[in-house]
């Protein structure tokens, strides 16, 4: 018995109205371009790391967007599980490699919660500074290597020669150039050494000076200019739906920062700063948020190096770490964005679950809808404005 | 050309194959994790910098590069496109590992997805420790690694014989 089908009977109506169309589309034959499939990443400069992006193009332009996370899985939240309170604190160290320091913070502070212990005032004053010096090393390569993905490449080796300041500054009191390791819970691993605080004013204003110097340099150039304003403009309902935490969606004019809105023990209260927005929402606007940002974190730095109280560093904490059984959610604005630790604790020496809220990758779950519809170079500007970094991404 | 083809190279043609090679580096970076910004440190910044030492790091792919420093957790969805990228470079080939991770495994020892080391999957020449290691220990790498060709044999190379380093 065979299986195929009758042939339908011909549509002969149809089949004319088919070749009236097709003799149309003739026309345009040389118009048309082939879809084609890129594959940016897993190894390529403008993704930061190893992320990788398959798009869609039509022509120029892209038609559709997916980006391939999980090249730089490294397991965090089930690392946590079987590593004790303070080892925890050098391992979370590397989930957004550039904002090190703060990355501990929220850990700390959630387990301290926990555990009821609060560390002495000069702890938590010297815990922001190095919080904000964080942020300070973490954004000036974002603002450097931003001027890389545009095709100028003296940014960046500022950013690198005045980052040094921050991260010598860094090495002179954890010990660490890259990853301090320097909270623990009930305080810090040791005080500031001697003379450190007026090397840090100076740092301080080196950092300001390399802010304007950015902005002469870069801001004001016309290609800079042209290729951010009005490319991957991110509505403020939009980003909010996607969970964009930090700059990015401060620079679609939503005026939203955890440092000025959530209660925190550590010492943002006590100084003056500005949370700046942008109404536009497109890559100036990210770039240029993110440049009054290091303005304002070298403000504040210097605000509480003037108020810097003196006293312990360290509050009576046991020499073996138990934390009591209970849960706790803490979260912070860091570098990227809002990070935020639940740790689940059933009086172990670890954590029994810790689920990391990371910024990045709520930043990153926008790129298919964002990148509908641009061209492939400015793809490059969106991906280095929305400023992801692949640790925080995958983890 | 009688005597290459015989697998004898003269002593000073060894000897100018070799310290030409050494200072015309020709580096691939693989930024993979942390260690990929200190690399970027040692490589693009005006303390460290790289050229100096006859290094240069701006090859447009792995197919122009000499060597290729893997520097950053090598995880196991990373690993066939590294092993790839290797196959890609030209030879001679060198391999610089930056890093605790890159060398063992680093503090993901016991990590379900990270490879414990890249010398599973390619082979290294030059292992730099550290967590990551100061721009400093990757320059220390490169010196190694340089003072490494000059001592090589070229003879034994062209054959495709396995290296020997005479030290």
């Amino acid at each position: 018995m065979s299986l195929t089908a009758h042939p339908a009977p011909v549509d002969w109506q149809k089949a004319s109205y088919v070749a009236a169309q097709a003799a149309d589309s003739r026309i345009n034959v040389e118009l048309e371009t082939e879809g084609m499939v890129l594959n940016i990443g897993p190894q390529h400069p403008a993704t930061h790391g190893t992320l990788r992006i398959v798009v869609r193009l039509d022509g120029e332009e892209v038609v559709w967007a997916e980006p391939v996370c999980g090249y730089m899985h490294r397991g965090y939240e089930k690392l946590t599980e079987v590593r004790t309170y303070p080892q925890v604190t050098t391992l979370i160290n590397r989930i957004d490699w550039l904002g090190h320091f703060a990355n501990e913070v929220p850990f700390i502070l959630g387990a301290e919660q926990l555990m009821e212990v609060e560390a002495p005032p000069r702890a938590q004053w010297i815990r922001t500074i190095f919080f904000e010096m964080a942020r300070i090393a973490n954004i000036t390569l974002f603002l450097g290597d931003m001027g890389v993905q545009l095709g100028a490449l003296t940014p960046v080796f500022y950013a690198f020669r005045d980052r040094e300041y921050v991260l010598n500054l860094m090495e002179a009191a954890t010990g660490g150039r890259f990853h301090p390791n320097y909270d623990r819970i009930g305080g810090l691993k040791e005080d500031l050494p001697r003379g450190w605080v007026d090397e840090c004013h100076g740092a301080m204003r080196k950092v300001r000076d390399f802010c304007d110097q950015l902005e002469d340099l870069l801001m004001g150039n016309e290609i800079f200019q042209t290729r951010t304003r009005g490319i991957g403009v991110i509505p403020a309902s939009v980003g909010l739906d996607y969970g964009l935490s930090g700059a990015n969606i401060r620079a679609s004019g939503v005026d939203w920062d955890l440092r000025r809105d959530e209660e925190s023990p550590l010492a943002w209260k006590e100084v003056d700063f500005k949370v700046w927005t942008h109404p536009d929402g497109d890559s100036f606007a990210r770039y240029w948020v993110r440049l009054q940002e290091v303005r304002e974190a070298a403000s504040i730095v210097q605000q509480l190096l003037d108020g810097l109280p003196s006293g312990p560093i360290m509050s009576k904490v046991p020499k073996i770490i138990k934390v009591p059984a209970g849960e706790v959610w803490h979260h912070t604005e860091n570098p990227l964005g809002e990070m935020g630790y639940y740790i689940v604790s059933q009086g172990g020496l670890g954590p029994f679950r810790c689920k990391i809220r990371s910024a990045s990758f709520n930043n990153v779950s926008i790129l298919p809808w964002l990148l509908k519809g641009v061209y492939v170079p400015d793809v490059i500007t969106i991906l280095a404005s929305l400023y992801f970094i692949l640790g925080d991404i995958d983890r | 050309m009688g005597l290459i083809d015989k697998g004898k190279i003269p002593k000073p043609l060894t000897w100018l194959l070799n310290t030409s090679r050494k200072y015309s580096l020709w580096v691939y970076q693989w930024g993979l994790a942390c260690c990929a910004i200190e690399m970027g440190a040692a490589f693009g910044s005006p303390r460290y910098d790289v050229m100096r030492l006859g290094v240069i790091p701006f090859p447009a792919s792995a197919r122009q590069a000499d060597l290729v420093v893997i520097s950053g957790t090598v995880t196991d969805k990373m690993a066939p496109p590294i092993r790839r990228l290797w196959e890609q470079m030209p030879d001679p080939k060198y391999v610089i590992s930056m890093g605790s991770c890159a060398n063992c495994g680093g503090p993901y020892w016991d990590s379900y997805s990270v490879t414990k080391g890249v010398d599973q999957i390619i082979p290294v020449d030059v292992y730099v420790p550290g967590c990551p290691p100061r721009p400093e220990a990757l320059l220390e790498g490169i010196v190694l690694l340089q003072e490494r060709i000059q001592n090589e044999d070229m003879a034994s190379r062209w054959r495709g014989e396995p290296m020997h380093v005479v030290a």
